[in-house]
């Protein structure tokens, strides 16, 4: 079997390139994508501690990954409801420029 | 003269090389999604990512987890967001920059996150191998269970959750002019 810490890895690198693209990219889309990557990085390191786990047929990091998916569905939903009402009234989703609260 | 058996030991098995290809293409493409100036580039990018997560599920030997992602993730979120690039036009074909002020803190942040996981992970006698699991069908439906009993508040609360975000989205998103 292929061994935890290759799963793990593959997780951090995943999780580094959403964080990049939630910390640097200006439109808020990228930035919802970079959410959406870390988000599917903690699923796989969910998973693979469930496979890896003494405690394989309790299921609990499969329910939790599932639990993850439907917020992550929720979460997205409601960023790109955001997203639209934002550019309807601003006409632009570049964050940097949504600086109206900016004393 | 090392022993004939000794060296085949040393060669990675086929689950191994099946997870290099796969973590390659998930690595590759989640890299490419951040980092394509063109936005629509970056969700397909984001599609190619999910598709390899999916697969790596299927590794771990959770089936259920495989397709859900595949349903959830490259059928529904990644059309929102194909959706959402459409309607806000003009976005998308990189006439400004794609990346703010942050870019070269931003960097040095994911790498130090990056090699300081690395480093614990690398550092900690994982186990090699995962306990042996029973019939899939068996898991599937146990997973279900679990669900209606165990799990039964978190499951009702998801299901409310759902509801008011969706309301929520279609509120927000509705256009007042008309």
């Amino acid at each position: 079997m292929v061994p935890l810490g290759w799963y793990l890895s593959l997780a951090a690198f995943v999780f580094a390139c959403g964080l990049y693209a939630a910390l640097a990219r200006r439109n808020a889309i990228a930035v919802l994508i970079g959410i959406e990557l870390m988000l599917n990085s903690v699923n796989i390191n969910l998973l693979a501690f469930w496979r890896y786990s003494d405690t394989v047929d309790q299921l609990a990091g499969q329910v939790f990954a599932i639990f993850v998916i439907a917020i992550a569905a929720a979460e997205a939903a409601v960023g790109l409801a955001l997203i639209i009402s934002v550019y309807r009234s601003r006409n632009t989703v570049n964050l940097d420029e949504l600086d109206i609260l900016k004393g | 003269m090392p022993d004939i058996s000794q060296l085949l030991a040393l060669l990675p098995t086929m689950q191994q090389v099946v997870y290099g290809g796969l973590a390659t293409v998930v690595a590759v493409s989640a890299l490419f999604t951040v980092l394509a100036p063109n936005l629509f580039h970056s969700a397909l990018g984001l599609v190619a990512t999910l598709f390899g997560i999916a697969g790596i599920y299927v590794m771990l030997e959770a089936e259920f987890l495989a397709v859900s992602q595949i349903l959830v993730y490259v059928g529904a979120i990644s059309t929102l967001i194909t959706f959402a690039i459409m309607l806000t036009r003009g976005m998308m074909f990189g006439r400004t920059a794609a990346t703010n002020r942050q870019m070269l803190a931003s960097i040095l942040i994911a790498s130090l996150f990056f090699l300081g996981t690395l480093g614990v992970v690398t550092h900690v006698e994982w186990p090699m191998v995962g306990a042996p699991l029973g019939d899939g069908e068996a898991l599937i439906a146990k997973l279900g269970e679990l669900f209606v009993t165990v799990y039964i508040l978190p499951f009702i609360m998801m299901a409310l959750l759902l509801l008011v975000a969706l309301a929520g989205a279609i509120l927000l998103a509705r256009d007042d002019r008309a």
